[in-house]
């Protein structure tokens, strides 16, 4: 299978402190990749730097073929290629939900806003968002504005979603919607990086989870191999730590 | 003093005194405006992330310390005196003889322009990280992002100081008659020196200046609340069961 987005050797510090450790690690096209590990571990580092909202301090990104990371790349472009799910949903404040899916398309890939609507229209019926196209972010709950930011990113067409811990920020209630959406849209085939606490979840969508610590990678396999068989001491401790 | 006294003299000088409200208002208006344009242009080109390339890097250093230093000259001194300075310093160092309301119009505008970018730019780091990021994220630049996204929020939230500085500004226009431009406390000046009368004048000055001030208010209150929509939305479609 092809590779969507293939890091090697990435690193990243803040001053001396060094948050991500020569990392490798690639996405197939399709797979739905799940990212687990204690707080403070890089995962959000890891996402934040592939689509370069962090910039790395040192290692590859390949897309398509091409090392983003030399000076020559557009990154603008590259972005809309990922989209970017946040813990916090960051919805435009300044824009009603349609079109803080339409204001991406129009501007930055420069579609009609007929056409833009009209797609954005149609992720926000995936997320079942369809009924509050005029409503304002602050007049939403946090699920739905959570099930927003899906379709807002989706609507930009991506090759891969990256989720940063999409429902830490939710009441327990308004959890089950959002992995809802989630599951199903990895039941489309769409090629999705996720970073999580909900284990079951991960365990259920997952072609892959990867466990990460101290800036590392420890573990990569598949959910059973993680879940039921790791082969490391700090994947075990972390499992028992987290799952009860 | 009479009632009658300041019916009657209204009533002879109205024309004076309706031309320079009208002058001050027009200053005003004008000076607000174009003073937010600049604070606006000011605040943005002052939240420029720093570029990763070394000469833009200078280039931007550069012009950062130029409106760095416009901006703690204008708020640093008072405006009675950049009035003279400038008016009388453009006749003697280019020979220019400026048109008064030409004059009125720069000195209020550039005055403007500096408090309205200390102001833009409280306004734009007031606004939350995640709201760059998730611009950002969907591949918008940084013009991009802050046309879109940042600057609307930005004047929403700055329109409360804007309409002070414009109320500001109706009242401190009345230093500009030491270069003589024909404004409301001019008029009044000139009024009050036929009659030799010094009251009556100004608490007419007084009430029409406070006119001006309280209906600013009010319509920026308005325009507020509109800039704000509606409390509620509209569930379109029909409704899931
Ligand atoms: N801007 C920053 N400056 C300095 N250190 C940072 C910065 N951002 C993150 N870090 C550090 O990097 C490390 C990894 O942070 P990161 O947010 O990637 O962890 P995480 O695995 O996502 O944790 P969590 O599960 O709590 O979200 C932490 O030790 C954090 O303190
Ligand atoms: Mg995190």
């Amino acid at each position: 299978m092809e590779k969507v987005i293939d890091i090697q050797h990435l690193s990243k510090s803040y001053g001396s402190h060094e948050v991500l450790k020569d990392i490798d690690f690639s996405v197939k096209k399709g797979e739905v990749v799940c990212i687990i590990g204690s707080s403070g571990s890089g995962k959000s580092t890891l996402l934040r730097c592939i689509n370069l909202l962090e910039k790395p301090s040192g290692g590859q990104i390949i897309y398509h073929g091409e090392n983003i990371l030399d000076h020559k790349h557009d990154i603008h472009a590259y972005r809309t290629k990922l989209g970017m799910v946040f813990q916090q949903f960051n919805l435009f404040n300044n824009h009603n939900v349609l079109s803080n899916c339409v204001v991406g398309q129009v501007k930055v890939l420069k579609r009609s806003k007929e056409e833009a609507e009209t797609v954005a229209k149609k992720f926000l019926k995936v997320v079942g968002m369809d009924q509050y196209v005029n409503a304002k972010s602050k007049q939403l709950s946090g699920g739905q504005k959570q099930r927003v930011a899906i379709a807002r990113a989706l609507s930009m067409e991506p090759d891969v979603m990256l989720f940063d811990e999409p429902t830490s920020a939710l009441d327990p209630e308004m959890v089950g919607e959002v992995l809802k959406v989630m599951k199903e849209l990895a039941e489309t085939g769409l090629t999705m990086l996720i970073v999580t606490h909900e284990m079951e979840f991960a365990r259920e969508v997952s072609d892959r989870v990867v466990f990460m610590d101290k800036g590392v990678i420890v573990e990569d396999g598949s959910p059973e191999q993680i879940f039921n068989n790791p082969t490391h001491e700090r994947t075990k401790a972390f499992l028992k730590r987290t799952i009860k | 003093m009479s009632l009658e006294y300041i019916l009657t003299m209204i009533a002879n000088n109205w024309p004076m005194f309706l031309r320079g409200a009208g002058m001050t208002l027009f200053v005003s208006i004008i000076g607000t405006i174009v003073g937010a344009i600049i604070g606006l242009l000011a605040g943005v080109i002052r939240t420029i992330p720093v570029p990763e390339n070394k000469s833009k890097r200078i280039f931007l250093k550069l012009v950062n310390l130029i409106l760095s230093i416009y901006i703690e000259f204008f708020r640093g001194t008072p405006m009675i005196v950049q009035a003279m300075v400038i008016f009388y310093g453009s006749a003697l160092a280019f020979g220019i003889d400026m048109n008064v309301t030409v004059a009125a119009l720069v000195i209020v505008s550039i005055n403007t322009g500096a408090y309205m970018a200390e102001i833009v730019r409280g306004g734009v780091i007031s606004i939350d990280r995640g709201q760059f990021e998730a611009a950002q994220a969907i591949g918008m630049n940084h013009m991009q992002t802050m046309l879109n996204v940042v600057l609307p929020q930005v004047i929403r939230n700055i329109l409360p100081a804007t309409g002070n500085q414009f109320i500001i500004n109706i009242k401190d226009t009345s230093v500009l008659n030491v270069i003589g431009v024909t404004e409301l406390y001019f008029q009044t000046k000139t009024v009050a020196g036929i009659s030799f009368k010094y009251f009556e004048p100004f608490f007419v000055a007084c009430v029409l200046y406070f006119v001006m001030t309280f209906s600013v208010t009010l319509i920026l209150r308005y325009f507020e609340r509109k800039l704000d929509g509606p409390e509620n939305y509209s569930m379109t479609g029909t409704k899931a069961l």
